[in-house]
């Protein structure tokens, strides 16, 4: 029989509901799991007496024929959301011991949904980083291995200990955010699957801010199915964040098994990169043709701004970044570090607080804002996204239902590779997802097949807003096609 | 700027007479209850860090939600200062770090305020008025305040004003004199304090302003300016402006040149410091907050708070002296403040406008003022005060009786009528009674009426003497008229 942490969330859920198992047992089998995976650096803060207890409380509504959509599942949370009083750390020494006292609105809609706590999921700084090796805590390793090979692999990032969690059977899902790519990309390093919905489809509020316009919550786990469920819960108005759209939540669950007669894809040839392995350009061939074989239409479309996203990312995120990471500041919480003024104190607290990466960010935000500069970078980068968007809004218009693209430039790394490189290099990684994150559109990685080492390839499709359901359903089509991704057996 | 130059306006320098060249930045903080991008409390007077909510503190994910009354006050400010109101406007931050602004930003609004461009106009005390340009006005978050005598070695913060709502109102550069400056920060006061969107207390800092102040040849182009930051009283504006426009007119006439720096005023001192100079500004690095949408609404939603709009000074000024004939003086002073001008109109209502006028400005007001209280601590009614001048009117009692009658009323209380039936303070007007008093007065003094009757004048001495013999209570008319024709004069 398979081991209860390897169920997929559905099955989980089926399970629970018929009472086949108790949400005691698979909490406790995942307890045991995590006791095992702590090589991966998966989890920053395993919480097994909170995830004991919810899962009493959870057999006992099931019991009384009260169960919530999540009853009785446990789930990981990615760092960066704030959960009341369990440590959040967004991966930084500079909130090395904050414990907040409120919950973010991602998780408490899964608690209030029945879900399980297994603890806190590691993350690249302040979801900052494309392989988690920029976590004040060190990098997650990544399950998977190279066939024939012991290197140890990235996860991807900044969600990396929820792709790697979700992997390697660490939980049934996870929360994750995706401010350039990080929920995709991760996804698609680790065969599992990832949806970053329209912005404003999930409340921002109690999650560690990165780039305010950009970043947004979404689930990461093994099946298509799976992330709707997540999703629905995860969704849903909030008067706290008035970004977050007032729109009900459509049943995303509903929509996984709808196919793709009759929808439009389109292939924006501006994705065909130059250098782009051959492996990913058939992945990405076979991808529409089972799409096609399913009854889709295949389009070619342009998207002609695509070129300048990235460039235009890497001002727009920045700035927002260097404002939003002011308030820590070592005045009211988190890490201060004395000085001999309040000047001093500052730059001791930051220096010691943040990492390379994101101090490199602050300072490319910092000078990006600056005066002289403002129009020529933040202005500019601003235009290239309205023109971004266009370009998106025009494919729709013109009839396109979802957009099919490699979600990645190449499989995972090894730990290390790309370390000591030009950052840029690794900035290139979120190259196919960024666009996506500009324009505020629903994104969603999902696993189509390994490549030549062995490792997983995703393919990503992006809708319309507020259209996940058309991704869901597209999505489940390339999963049933490429075949449901056998995840790494336990070598750790 | 236009405006032709007024010589009494200048300042006289060692060689020169100087035109100063006044502009204000009036920080207003909102009347709401709650602050502008969270739901703590902004009641002044607590303890530290009481009013603080997760957003106020800058805890990690908190985001801001605007506070609609704070945007329904900005507009009805805007309406009030008859200014062009925007349907759309943008959030910006304003990135410094100081232990005070919890975020690293002031959230403010820098390219699309929410308010531009109107005018106020200024009424001085010579009846002279000048118009005021508005440019721009904005809301914006105040930060907290750093305690620096807490502790020997450490500063404390407090972050109950962080957050709360604050109107940034920017003149134009139109004010030629300390007097114009104070006077328009007056009105500007007043306005605010009618529509009830700030309440204008300066000694809690609800109003401060940052003062922008050059000296010019009349004539000759701007000046550099230098800004003083955070005044808090009228008097120190006008104190401030003088001492600066000395001290600049006294480097050029020097031949020397003035920095651009941002100042303080001491007014211990009476003299403005430099606190940072142009190359030590910050570049606050303003950009949308992309935590908040652009601010939105049609002229339907301005309409509706346009209509629920009080009556402003100047209208109500307007209409004072057309409907009870009252001097532009009279007017002014009763329109001050939207309680004193209700005040009397409840007593001039049927009643003599500038009977009640006087009374209310010059008994009234007189006796607040001594007593150092304003017009919502007067222990008169209105209605109290306005059957005081009925009294008057009927012939009841006299002018003389009547400040008798109002101090009564302010020490004691109670009702005018009553008490001067009570007290036997009526009037007499009986003739009988007078005329016996008269006929006293006449058979003991019969030299004087002898006299009298060759100089008229002496008329005065038995009006006084009567009245003294009747308590003052004789009706004056009544006294003289049947003096006249007892002692034969015309």
């Amino acid at each position: 029989m398979t081991e209860l942490n390897e169920l997929s969330l559905a099955e989980a859920r089926d399970g629970l509901r018929a009472k086949t198992f108790s949400a005691r047992e698979i909490a406790q089998a995942h307890i045991d799991a995590l006791e095992k995976a702590r090589v991966l650096n998966a989890y920053l803060l395993e919480t097994p007496d909170r995830a004991l207890k919810m899962a009493e409380a959870s057999d006992a509504k099931i019991a009384k024929g009260e169960a919530g959509p999540l009853e009785g599942l446990p789930l990981g949370i990615k760092d960066l959301f704030c959960t009341e009083g369990v440590t959040t750390t967004a991966g930084s020494k500079i909130l090395e011991n904050f414990e907040p006292h409120y919950e973010s609105a991602v998780s408490a809609n899964l608690w209030r949904d029945g879900a399980v706590m297994l603890g806190k999921l590691n993350l690249d700084e302040f979801a900052m980083g494309s392989s988690n090796e920029t976590s004040a805590y060190g990098g997650v390793i990544s399950p998977w291995r190279r066939t024939g090979s012991d290197v140890k692999i990235v996860p991807g990032g900044s969600s990396g200990g929820s792709a790697a969690a979700v992997a390697a059977h660490l939980c049934l899902g996870a929360t994750a955010t995706d401010t350039g790519g990080s929920i995709r990309q991760p996804a698609a390093f680790t065969g599992t699957v990832g949806i970053k919905p329209t912005y404003g489809r999930v409340s921002r509020w109690g999650t560690v801010a990165f780039a305010s316009s950009l970043d947004q919550a979404g689930p990461i786990a093994r099946t298509v199915r799976d992330c709707a469920i997540l999703l629905g819960s995860m969704a849903g108005p909030d008067a706290r964040d008035t970004t977050c759209v007032d729109l009900p939540v459509p049943d995303f669950e509903a929509a996984v098994s709808r196919g793709v007669k009759g929808l439009t894809i389109g292939i924006p040839k501006e994705y065909r990169v130059e250098g782009m392995p051959a492996e990913i350009q058939k992945l990405w061939d076979d991808g529409a043709a089972w799409l096609k074989d399913a009854g889709a239409t295949i389009r070619e479309i342009s998207l002609p701004h695509t070129k300048l996203a990235l460039p235009a990312y890497y001002i727009v995120a920045p700035a927002e970044a260097s404002s939003n990471l002011a308030r820590y500041d070592g005045v009211r919480y988190g890490l201060r570090v004395p000085g001999r003024d309040i000047a001093a104190m500052y730059e001791n607290t930051r220096a010691a607080g943040f990492g390379r990466e994101v101090k490199r960010r602050i300072m490319i935000g910092t000078y990006v804002l600056s005066a002289g500069y403002y129009d020529a970078y933040y202005v500019r980068a601003q235009k290239i996204r309205t023109l971004i968007k266009r370009d998106f809004e025009e494919a729709y218009a013109a009839g396109v239902d979802a957009i099919l693209t490699p979600a990645t430039p190449s499989s995972a790394f090894g730990v290390g590779e790309k370390a000591s490189a030009d950052p840029v290099e690794m900035y290139l990684n979120d190259v196919f997802t960024v666009t996506v994150n500009m324009a505020g559109l629903p994104g969603i990685a999902v696993p189509a097949g390994l490549d030549g080492q062995g490792l997983p390839l995703g393919l990503q499709l992006i809708g319309r807003p507020f259209d996940e359901e058309t991704l869901f359903a597209t999505a489940e089509v390339i999963e049933r096609a490429a075949g449901r991704t056998v995840l790494p057996k336990v070598w750790w | 700027m236009t405006a032709p130059v007024n010589p009494k306006k200048l300042i006289k320098g060692a060689e020169h007479d100087w035109e100063v060249v006044i502009g204000m930045e009036i920080h207003a903080q909102v009347t709401s209850r709650s602050k502008l991008f969270s739901g703590a409390s902004t009641e002044f007077g607590a303890e530290p860090n009481d009013h603080v909510s997760l957003v106020d503190a800058a805890m990690p994910g908190m985001l801001p939600v605007i506070n609609e009354e704070c945007v329904a006050q900005a507009v009805r400010t805007g309406l009030g200062l008859k200014a062009q109101i925007n349907h759309r406007s943008v959030f910006d931050r304003k990135n410094y770090f100081y232990p005070d602004l919890p975020q690293g930003y002031q959230i403010s609004q820098y390219k699309d305020p929410i308010v531009g461009e109107g005018e106020v106009v200024v009424d001085l005390l010579d009846g002279e008025s000048i118009t005021v340009g508005i440019e721009r006005l904005h809301l914006e978050q105040d930060a907290g305040k750093s305690l620096h005598d807490q502790n020997p070695t450490q500063s404390f913060v407090d972050l109950n004003r962080s957050g709360v709502a604050l109107m940034e109102i920017v003149s134009r550069p139109d004010l030629r004199s300390s007097e114009e400056a104070r006077a328009y920060v007056t009105k500007l006061r007043t306005i605010l304090r009618y529509l009830g969107t700030c309440d204008g207390d300066m000694e809690k800092g609800s109003l401060r302003a940052d003062v922008n102040v050059s000296v010019r040849l009349p004539g000759q182009p701007l000046g550099t300016r230098c800004e003083i930051k955070n005044v808090n009283s009228i008097r120190f504006i006008g104190q401030a402006i003088e001492s600066e426009a000395r001290r600049q007119i006294a480097i050029i006439e020097d031949g020397g040149t003035i920095a651009q720096e941002t100042r303080l005023y001491d007014p211990s001192k009476g003299e403005t410091r430099s606190m940072r100079s142009k190359e030590e500004a910050h570049d606050y690095r303003y950009f949308p907050d992309p935590d908040l949408l652009p601010l939105e609404f049609d002229q339907a939603y301005v309409d509706a708070l346009a209509e629920g709009l009080p009556e402003l000074p100047d209208a109500k000024k307007a209409r004072l002296i057309a409907d009870f004939g009252l001097s532009p003086y009279d007017a002014n002073v009763l329109v001050a403040e939207r309680a004193s001008a209700d005040y009397y109109e409840a007593v001039a209502a049927k009643r003599d406008g500038k009977a009640a006028a006087n009374w209310v400005i010059n008994e009234l007001f007189g006796r607040l003022n001594k007593e150092g209280l304003g017009i919502e601590a007067t222990p008169v009614s209105a209605d109290q005060l306005g059957q005081i001048i009925d009294l008057i009117g009927e012939g009841v009692i006299s002018g003389k009786i009547a400040k008798d009658l109002f101090e009564i009323v302010w020490t004691e209380g109670g009702d005018p009528r009553a008490v001067v039936e009570a007290r036997g303070m009526k009037q007499v007007t009986d003739t009988g009674a007078i005329e016996a008093a008269i006929d006293d007065i006449v058979a003991k003094n019969p030299d004087k009426v002898q006299q009298a009757k060759e100089k008229p004048t002496l008329l005065g001495w038995f009006v006084g003497q009567t009245m003294k013999a009747t308590g003052g209570k004789a009706n004056p008319a009544a006294v003289n008229a049947l003096l006249k024709s007892k002692l034969g004069i015309d």
